[in-house]
């Protein structure tokens, strides 16, 4: 029985069809999704979507950030945005992962929030790049 | 009775006008289409988002460390109001009509003593207000020059609201907007953004957690997510608002349009009309000088 994977982005639905397998990068761990599991909301941080159809990765995704609703027969994706892995550019990554850094060494050392949020884009900058290195 | 060459002046400035404004309502229309997908389009990630907040809401609502976005201030005494309208004119009353309810709302909320700041969005609307509202306006956005809205622009407006918020420079924030029911129905609209207003029995009829049956677990937890997506929840708002805008303004200029189009096809006709009974009393003068001329050799 698949498990029906939804990715949508502000602008428009990205993906909709069923799928065996999901894993996302939530923000405490890549997380598998299969039929059947346990409702959850959870916040997800920069990196890639594989979804597995008949044992196999079909189909790779980056996201940079986001939240997802898993239910027992849907998950679905608010995805801050979504590209097919083949299409991440590796300049783009580099280049934000630049703009964050700065944003980081500019940013107060004792607002903590400012800190978390320029770490947070840090991080999803750096798996942009690592997904365009892999793709 | 105008001469004949004023008339003739006059038909053919009315029949470019009548280009100008056949021409304009096609544009609009195949703008409107664009607008109109692009906001369906939208459609379904603002859906879900309420979803989730629904269920997530809920519970933290009532706990004292709920934050701003969702609670407000506690207080009730400084409102924000962002208004919402095209950049560009030509579109019957849809602009003042946005107008008019914030100034109506305006004098409302200043009649129970509380003060008013205006966030225009959209450079008719900074016109409009800033005539009689100038004291209350804090600040404009306008998108002149730009092909289609993203939602980049509507998380600026987000972020810079959320700024406000945190520096305490307002209690209650609502969106005022053209609301896009139909194609030739525009509603103004104001709709209350902070605090967030939650569906109604949220959790227990709030779609989702009750379709599935099913309580969700968090992760991480409750506080740490409202917190991420609230903003984000904001941004939708506004994204869809200035979505609307646009797909209504399209087709508010696009029924401007053909009406203007239409009064000029009858004025030319009248115009037309006064202008061969013009030509027709000119013969008819002729011959009967020739005629009168005629007679008296």
């Amino acid at each position: 029985m698949p498990v029906d994977l939804e990715i949508v982005s502000p602008e428009k639905l990205l993906l909709s069809r069923p799928v065996d397998m999901v894993v996302i990068p939530a923000a405490e761990g890549e997380m598998g999704v299969l039929p059947e599991h346990s409702p959850m909301i959870v916040l997800l941080r920069g990196g890639t979507i594989r979804l597995y159809e008949n044992g196999q990765v079909t189909e790779r995704l980056f996201v940079s950030g986001g939240f997802a609703e898993v239910t027992p027969r849907r998950v679905t994706v608010l995805a801050n945005e979504a590209t097919p892995v083949e299409q991440v550019s590796r300049a783009e990554g580099e280049r934000r992962m630049a703009a964050a850094e700065a944003e980081y060494a500019a940013a107060d050392k004792m607002d903590v929030p400012a800190l978390d949020a320029a770490m947070d884009r840090i991080q999803a900058a750096r798996a942009m790049v690592e997904a365009a290195q892999a793709a | 009775m105008p001469s004949l060459k004023t008339l003739r002046v006059r038909i053919n400035s009315v029949k470019s006008t009548q280009k100008i404004t056949s021409a304009m309502k096609m544009v609009a229309a195949s703008k409107l289409r664009r607008a109109q997908s692009q906001a369906e389009a939208a459609r379904p990630y603002a859906e879900r988002m309420e979803r989730m907040l629904a269920s997530l809401g809920a519970s933290a609502v009532g706990s004292p460390t709920a934050p701003k976005l969702l609670v407000g201030t506690g207080a009730d005494k400084v409102h924000l109001l962002v208004v919402v309208t095209a950049d560009r004119g030509l579109a019957g009353a849809f602009n003042s009509s946005v107008g008019r309810l914030a100034r109506a709302a305006t004098r409302r909320l200043e009649s129970e003593g509380k003060t008013v700041k205006i966030l225009a969005v959209g450079r008719k609307g900074r016109d409009y207000l800033k005539r009689e509202l100038a004291s209350r306006m804090i600040g404009d956005v306008n998108y002149v020059g730009r092909k289609s809205i993203n939602f980049a622009d509507a998380q600026d407006v987000a972020t810079r609201v959320t700024a406000m918020l945190e520096a305490g420079e307002f209690d209650v924030c609502t969106l005022v907007y053209n609301r896009f029911r139909s194609v030739i129905a525009q509603v103004p609209t104001e709709t209350q953004l902070i605090p967030t207003p939650l569906p109604e029995g949220a959790g227990a009829v709030g779609g989702g957690a009750q379709a599935d049956g099913a309580m969700y677990e968090f992760e991480p937890d409750e506080e740490t997510m409202l917190a991420r997506l609230l903003p984000q929840n904001l941004a939708i708002q506004v994204y869809r608002a200035l979505l609307e805008n646009a797909a209504g303004f399209n087709a508010a200029q696009m029924t401007a349009m053909d009406n203007a189009t239409r009064n000029a096809g009858d004025m030319i006709k009248r115009l037309t009309q006064n202008y061969n009974r013009a030509r027709q009393a000119n013969i008819t003068k002729e011959l009967i000088e020739i005629i009168s001329g005629a007679e008296a050799v």
